[in-house]
C-alpha cells in the first residue's frame, strides 16, 4: 500500500512540475546588456601557454592582449602592446612595450610581465603544451630539452633591458617571429599567477577589455566589461557569460528558444534551416583552418613515384564541390592550395596553385590510379576519430565519390577509430596503413604556419613523416628572408614542391559559422572562428 | 535479517574491488592518454614524459592501481586532466544525475505499472494493443530521436519547457526523464502486464474475488503485490543503468551529470574520472541489489533469508 | 481442465505461508504424475512432456502463426536480399542525397544519396543476425546463471550475483571502446560476443528473481519431498513457471540489441563500413531527422516490425507454456 501512496504523491508532483514549467523562463543569466554564449569545457588548465584548442582561446582573446594583435577582419598582426619591435638581421629582436597598460588587478604591465610569461611557457617542469612556440628563442634547448632534466630555468635568448624593454634572440633567422607575437601563448603574466597560481587558476586575471568575474569550471564563466581597459578595442557590452553546452544542436536548439545569444559552432545537420529558423541572424566567414587527408610515408608502399600518381589521381576522384555544398552546406570551400584564404593574396593564399590536381576529373583521376599501380594494398582505408565533429558524413562522402569514380564500392571505406586519443597514438605509433585526416588550424596567419610545421622534416606536426630536401632548403630560405614579398614567393616555390609531390590532399578550406539572437547586433567572428566579443552590441 | 544484510555488506568489498581493478585496467589498455592531450599535433616527447610522471603514469600498472586505492580509501579521487579535482566534478554531477534518476524512476513506476496492469487486466483489448504499438515505437526509434523531438516540440514549437537544463531541479528534469526512462518503461510495462495476465487466473484472486472484496483491493492489494517481483527485479537493476548511461539524454538536454563526465572521461582517457565514477556507481548497484532483495521477501513473505 | 484445482495456490499477501502449505502431499503427487492434462498422457502411461505440448498450442495459435510469418520473411531476405531488391546497397550519389522516393528508389535516399530501399533489405542480414544471436545467447547464459543462482542459493548466489554486479557495472561506451577497438575482423561475431558478455546480467537478474519466488510454490516443495533430483525440479517445474519475465525481457531486448549496434558504430567500434546495417542507417540518419525523416523512417520500421515478430513470438511462447491456461 505504501508503494501506491508513493506513485500517487509522485504523480502529483509531475503535474505540478509540468504547470510550473508551463509559465517558461528565459534568460536568467542575461541580464542588462550581457550576453550568453555557447562555450565547451576547456581540456586544459587557462595558463595562456598551456591552451591550445579553441573553447579555452576564446577565453584568452577576452582577457588577455599581446604584444601584436590579428585584426578581426584582415587577420594582419598590429602592433598592440608593442610601441616598437626592432631588427637588424631577423634573428636579434628589441622589443618596446606601451605605457599606460595595467592588469585588470592594477599591476602595471611592464617588459618583465612578458619574460616571465615566456620562460614559465618554456619551461619543461610547467608542463606547458604549447612551449614547443618559444622553440626559436636562444636557449630553449637548456629549458626544455628533449629528454632528461633541464639545465636552466630562464632562456638565454631572453633579458629584460629597461622597465619597458626587453630583447630577443633567435636560434636562427626568423622574419616573420614579430608576426606571430599575436598568439595567446605570448601574453603577458601579471605576479599573481607566480605568486598565487592556484587562486589565479580558478579566477584569471589578465589585461584584455573582460576580466572574470566568476567561474564555475564545467559549467559557466561570468565574464564582466573592465571599465579600466586602456585600449581602443573596449568592450560594447556589458559582459558576456559562457555557457558549457555538451552538444552543439543544444545550443542551438537554445538560440532558437530564446535562452541564449549566440552559437558559434552551428552543427552541420542544422545547416539546411539556419537561414529560416534564424531569420538570417546568421554569419559564415573564411577561418584558418584547412582540411586534409594526410599519407603515412613510413609505409613504403605510399613512398614510391607511382603511388605519387595514386595520390594525384585520388585528389582528382574527390569531388570536392558536391561533398561541400551537400553535406556541409557552403561552410567549406573546396580547397585549391594548401594554405587559407584569411592569410590574403599578399599574405601568400594563392588560389588554383593546386591546379588541375585538384579539380574533379573521374576519366584523368582513374587512369592515373592505374597508372600509378592502383590504391595501394588493394583498399583505401581512411581513418578518422568518431568522438568528435562530424568526420564520419564526410569521409563517407569522400569514400563514395573515390567509389563511384572507379567504379567499385569497396575500394575506399572509412576506418573510424573510437577516441582522438586513440587516433593521435595511432599516428603516433606509425600504425596508419592508408591516407587519414588531419585538420590544421592556424596560430598566427602567417604562410609559414600552413607549411613548416606539416611537411618540414621531423616537424612537429609532420604526421606522415613526409620528407623532402628541396622543400625544407626552400623555408629555411623563406625564414631568412627579411622582406615579407620575397619570403611569401619562397614559401609558395615550397608548397609547390608539396603539390608536385600531392604530400597531403587538401580538402577544403573550412569557414566559422555563427548563429546569434535578435537583441544581438555587430556579430563577427576573426580568422581563429572565435566571435569578437568586445565588438558585438546588446539591445 | 540482520545478519543477512550484514553479510550482504561485507561481500561490497571484493566487489568493489574486483571492479575498481577491472575498470582500472580497462582504461589502461585503452592506450596512452597523454597523445590527446596535444591537440592534432604530438606533444613534445619532454613534456609528454613530464606529464605521464606527474599522473603516475610511468609506473607499473600495479602500483598506479594500489597508489589509487590508498588514496580513494583517504577520500581522495585524484584530478581530471583539466587540473578539477574528481571530487569536485562528482560533486556537481551526482546530484542532477540523482534527481534525474527519481524523474525516469517515477516514470517508470507510476506510467509503466498503471500501462502494465491495464494491459495485463484487458489482454487483447485495443487498449493493449494500442500500448504495444507505443511500446514498439518507442523501442525502435532511437532515445536520440524522441529526446530531440521532443526538444524540438515542446521546447521551441510549443514553447512549454525550456529546451535545456540550466539549474537541474526537478521541473527541468521531467521532460528529459520522461526521454531517459522511455525505453525501460517498455520493459516494466510489459513485465506489469505479463505478471499480471499470468497471476489473474490463480486461485487467491478467486478466493479473493469470491470473498466480496472489491475489485480495485484485490487488483492493488491481492494481484499486483503478488505481481511485481520480476518489475522489482528490473527497476532496480536499471536504477544503477540509469544513473550511468544517461549519455545521449544528458547530452541533448546539456545535464553536466554522471553519464556525461564518465563519457568525457573516457573519451579523454581519463583513469582517475572513469574509476571514481564508476566506483560510486559500483556502490549504488550493490545497494540497489540489496534493497531489491529485502523487497523480495516484503512482497513474498514465503521468501526468507537468513 | 481438470488439472487446475491441483495448481497450487500462492500465498495470498499478507497471510503468510500458512494456508498454501495446508496443500497435502498427496495433491502434489497428483500434479506430479500429470502435468499436461489428461490429453497428455502417452500410451505407455509416460506423460507427454510440457514442450511438446507447448508445440500443439503454438501450431493453432494465430499470434504465433503471423510472427513465424513475419520472421520467416526477414530469414528470406537475410539469405537472399537481391531478390526484392536490384543494384548495391553501396551504390550512393550525393546528386541525390535527401531527395525523395523516385524510380527505383520507393524509400528515397539518405543524407549520402543512398537508396534507402536497399539499404534497408540489405541491413536485415546484419542486424536480424546481430539481434537474435546476442538475444539467444544473453537468454541462454543469463537465465541459466541466474536460474543456478537463485534456486541453490547461498554461496552459489553470493558468488553469482556479484559477478552480476561487477559485470553490471561496466558502461557500455567503456566496454566498447576498450573491447572492441582490439579487434580488427569487421564481422558480426565480436559484436555478439560484446552483447552477449555485457548483457547478460539484466536477464540473469531477472531470472534468479522469478527462480527464488518459483522455488517457494508448493509444487516444488512437495516435488523435493518426494526425491525429485535437482535438475528435474528446475527444468520441469521450475522453468516454466519463472520463464514469463525472462522471455518478456528478451523479446524486447532483442530491439535494443540491434539498436546498440548502431551505438558501437557511432562510436567507431562496432561495424564499419562497407557492412550495411538498420542500426548504422538508423543513428546516420538521426541527426537529419528535419530534413530527411524517411531516411529514419524505413530503417526504424523494419526494426520495429521485427521487434513486433519476436515479441508476438515471445508471448505465444509463454501462454503455450502456461499450464494453467491449459
Amino acid at each position: 500500500m505504501r508503494g501506491i501512496a508513493h506513485a500517487r504523491w509522485a504523480a502529483g508532483v509531475i503535474a505540478a512540475g509540468l504547470l510550473a514549467t508551463g509559465c517558461g523562463d528565459s534568460g536568467g543569466f542575461g541580464g542588462a546588456g550581457v550576453l550568453t554564449s555557447s562555450w565547451g569545457d576547456p581540456q586544459n588548465p587557462l595558463e595562456p601557454a598551456n591552451t591550445n584548442e579553441v573553447q579555452g582561446g576564446k577565453v584568452l582573446d577576452m582577457i588577455f592582449r599581446g604584444l601584436k594583435k590579428y585584426d578581426p577582419r584582415t587577420g594582419k598582426a598590429q602592433n598592440w602592446l608593442a610601441a616598437s619591435i626592432d631588427t637588424g638581421d631577423s634573428r636579434n629582436f628589441t622589443i618596446k612595450v606601451k605605457d599606460g597598460w595595467t592588469f585588470s588587478n592594477g599591476e602595471k604591465v611592464t617588459a618583465r610581465s612578458f619574460v616571465d610569461a615566456w620562460n614559465y611557457g618554456a619551461s619543461l617542469r610547467n608542463n606547458q603544451k604549447n612551449a614547443y612556440f618559444f622553440a626559436y628563442i636562444d636557449g630553449y634547448d637548456k629549458v626544455h630539452p628533449d629528454s632528461g632534466t633541464q639545465t636552466a630555468d630562464t632562456l638565454s635568448g631572453l633579458r629584460v633591458t629597461g622597465p619597458d624593454t626587453f630583447t630577443v634572440r633567435l636560434n636562427q633567422k626568423f622574419s616573420s617571429f614579430p608576426d606571430t607575437l599575436g598568439y595567446a601563448a605570448f601574453a603577458p603574466l601579471p605576479r599573481a599567477f607566480f605568486t598565487d597560481h592556484a587562486a589565479w587558476l580558478k579566477k584569471p586575471v589578465g589585461n584584455g577589455p573582460y576580466r572574470i568575474e566568476s567561474y564555475t569550471r564545467g559549467s559557466a564563466m561570468n565574464l564582466r566589461k573592465w571599465a579600466g581597459y586602456p585600449g581602443p578595442d573596449k568592450a560594447q557590452n556589458a559582459g558576456v557569460t559562457l555557457l558549457v553546452y555538451t552538444d552543439s544542436n543544444t545550443a542551438y536548439t537554445d538560440v532558437l528558444a530564446g535562452n541564449l545569444d549566440l552559437v558559434d559552432d552551428v552543427p552541420s545537420t542544422q545547416l539546411k534551416n539556419v537561414e529560416t529558423d534564424l531569420n538570417g541572424r546568421y554569419i559564415n566567414t573564411p577561418a584558418g583552418i584547412l582540411q586534409t587527408l594526410a599519407f603515412p610515408y613510413y609505409d613504403p608502399k605510399w613512398d614510391t613515384p607511382g603511388a605519387t600518381k595514386v595520390r594525384t589521381g585520388l585528389s582528382m576522384a574527390i569531388n570536392r564541390r558536391q561533398i561541400t555544398e551537400t553535406i556541409f552546406r557552403g561552410t567549406r570551400t573546396p580547397a585549391t592550395d594548401w594554405t587559407s584564404p584569411v592569410l590574403g593574396a599578399a599574405g601568400g593564399y594563392k588560389p588554383g596553385l593546386c591546379g588541375h590536381a585538384c579539380d574533379y576529373d573521374p576519366a584523368q583521376a582513374k587512369k592515373l590510379i592505374q597508372e600509378g599501380g592502383g590504391i595501394p594494398g588493394g583498399q583505401l582505408k581512411i581513418t578518422y576519430n568518431a568522438d568528435t565533429g562530424s568526420h564520419k558524413q564526410w569521409v563517407d562522402a569522400v569514400c563514395n565519390s573515390i567509389n563511384n569514380t572507379l567504379g567499385n564500392d569497396k575500394a575506399c571505406v572509412g576506418n573510424p577509430v573510437g577516441t582522438f586519443a586513440d587516433f593521435r597514438n595511432q599516428i603516433g605509433q606509425h600504425k596508419m596503413t592508408g591516407p587519414f585526416r588531419a585538420g590544421w588550424q592556424m596560430d598566427y596567419p602567417l604562410i609559414q604556419n600552413f607549411l613548416q610545421p606539416l611537411y618540414y622534416t621531423g616537424a612537429s606536426s609532420n604526421d606522415g613523416k613526409w620528407s623532402n630536401s628541396r622543400f625544407d632548403r626552400l623555408v629555411d630560405r623563406a625564414n631568412a628572408e627579411t622582406g615579407q614579398a620575397a619570403a611569401v614567393r619562397l614559401f609558395q616555390q615550397a608548397e609547390e614542391v608539396v603539390r608536385d609531390n600531392m604530400a597531403a590532399i587538401p580538402l577544403w578550406y573550412q569557414n566559422g559559422s555563427a548563429g546569434y539572437a535578435s537583441r544581438l547586433s555587430h556579430v563577427a567572428l576573426n580568422p581563429f572562428s572565435v566571435p569578437v566579443y568586445n565588438e558585438i552590441r546588446v539591445g | 535479517m540482520g545478519r543477512y544484510v550484514a553479510r550482504r555488506l561485507l561481500q561490497m568489498i571484493p566487489v568493489f574491488i574486483g571492479s575498481t581493478l577491472l575498470i582500472f585496467l580497462m582504461v589502461n589498455v585503452m592506450g596512452d592518454p597523454i597523445a590527446g592531450l596535444c591537440g592534432e599535433r604530438a606533444c613534445d616527447p619532454a613534456t609528454a614524459a613530464q606529464l605521464k610522471r606527474e599522473f603516475g603514469l610511468d609506473k607499473p600498472l600495479w602500483q598506479q592501481y594500489l597508489t589509487y586505492m590508498g588514496n580513494v580509501f583517504t577520500g581522495d579521487f585524484g584530478t581530471a586532466f583539466n587540473g578539477q579535482p574528481v571530487t569536485e566534478l562528482m560533486a556537481t554531477a551526482f546530484p542532477v544525475t540523482i534527481r534525474l534518476t527519481i524523474v525516469a524512476i517515477l516514470f517508470e513506476i507510476v506510467v509503466g505499472v498503471t500501462l502494465g496492469v491495464l494491459t495485463g487486466m484487458r489482454r487483447g483489448r485495443p487498449v493493449d494493443t494500442g500500448v504495444l504499438l507505443s511500446t514498439l515505437v518507442v523501442i525502435s526509434v532511437p532515445t536520440f530521436v524522441t529526446g530531440l523531438l521532443l526538444q524540438l516540440l515542446l521546447g521551441i514549437k510549443w514553447q512549454w519547457i525550456s529546451p535545456s537544463v540550466r539549474y537541474g531541479s526537478f521541473d527541468e528534469l521531467i521532460v528529459p526523464g520522461l526521454v531517459l526512462a522511455s525505453v525501460s518503461l517498455a520493459y516494466v510495462t510489459r513485465l506489469t502486464r505479463t505478471s499480471i495476465a499470468e497471476n489473474k487466473r490463480a486461485d487467491y484472486v478467486r478466493t479473493a474475488i469470491a470473498k466480496g472484496l472489491p475489485r480495485r483491493r484485490v487488483v492493488v492489494r491481492h494481484l499486483l503485490r503478488n505481481s511485481l517481483i520480476p518489475v522489482v527485479t528490473f527497476i532496480g537493476a536499471d536504477i544503477g543503468a540509469l544513473m550511468g548511461g544517461a549519455i545521449v539524454t544528458e547530452r541533448i538536454f546539456n545535464i553536466h551529470g554522471v553519464g556525461f563526465q564518465l563519457y568525457q572521461g573516457i573519451l579523454r582517457q581519463n583513469t582517475q574520472t572513469v574509476v571514481g565514477f564508476v566506483t560510486v556507481l559500483v556502490l549504488v548497484f550493490l545497494v540497489a541489489n540489496l534493497l531489491v532483495d529485502l523487497l523480495y521477501a516484503v512482497l513474498d513473505p514465503r521468501i526468507r533469508y537468513a | 481442465m481438470p488439472d487446475q484445482q491441483y495448481e497450487p495456490e500462492r500465498a495470498i499477501a499478507g497471510t503468510g505461508m500458512g494456508g498454501a502449505m495446508d496443500l497435502g502431499a498427496s495433491e502434489a503427487a497428483t500434479l506430479e504424475r500429470t502435468p499436461g492434462g489428461p490429453e497428455g498422457t502417452g500410451p505407455a502411461g509416460k506423460p507427454r512432456s510440457l514442450w511438446s505440448d507447448a508445440w500443439r498450442d503454438l501450431r493453432r495459435n494465430p499470434v504465433f502463426l503471423v510472427s513465424a510469418v513475419v520472421i520467416l520473411f526477414l530469414v528470406f531476405i537475410s539469405v537472399w536480399p537481391s531478390a526484392i531488391a536490384s543494384g548495391s546497397p553501396l551504390k550512393c550519389d550525393l546528386a541525390k542525397a535527401q531527395d525523395g522516393p523516385g524510380p527505383g528508389a520507393p524509400f528515397g535516399y539518405d543524407g549520402q544519396g543512398c537508396n534507402v530501399y536497399t539499404r534497408t533489405v540489405y541491413g536485415a542480414r546484419t542486424s536480424v543476425t546481430v539481434g537474435v544471436l546476442a538475444t539467444l545467447g544473453v537468454g541462454v547464459l543469463g537465465s541459466v546463471l541466474g536460474a543456478l543462482a537463485g534456486y541453490f542459493g547461498g554461496v552459489w548466489d553470493s558468488i553469482l550475483s556479484r559477478i552480476t554486479d561487477i559485470f553490471f557495472a561496466i558502461p557500455v561506451v567503456l566496454g566498447g571502446l576498450v573491447l572492441l577497438s582490439v579487434v580488427t575482423s569487421n564481422t558480426v561475431w565480436p559484436v555478439i560476443g560484446f552483447m552477449v558478455l555485457l548483457g547478460w546480467p539484466q536477464i540473469g537478474r531477472i531470472s534468479r528473481g522469478s527462480v527464488i519466488t518459483a522455488k517457494q510454490n508448493d509444487y516444488v516443495q512437495a516435488a523435493r519431498a518426494l526425491g525429485a533430483s535437482d535438475s528435474r525440479i528446475l527444468l520441469r517445474h521450475i522453468a516454466p513457471n519463472a520463464v514469463a519475465p525472462v522471455i518478456v525481457v528478451a523479446t524486447i531486448a532483442l530491439g535494443t540489441y540491434i539498436a546498440l549496434e548502431a551505438t558501437l558504430s557511432y562510436l567507431g567500434v562496432g561495424l564499419k563500413p562497407p557492412s550495411v546495417s538498420w542500426g548504422i542507417d538508423i543513428s546516420a540518419a538521426s541527426p537529419y531527422i528535419r530534413n530527411a525523416p524517411h531516411a529514419l523512417l524505413w530503417p526504424s520500421g523494419a526494426l520495429a516490425l521485427t521487434v513486433l515478430a519476436f515479441i508476438m513470438l515471445g508471448d505465444a511462447v509463454r501462454d503455450a507454456l502456461d499450464p494453467k491456461l491449459r
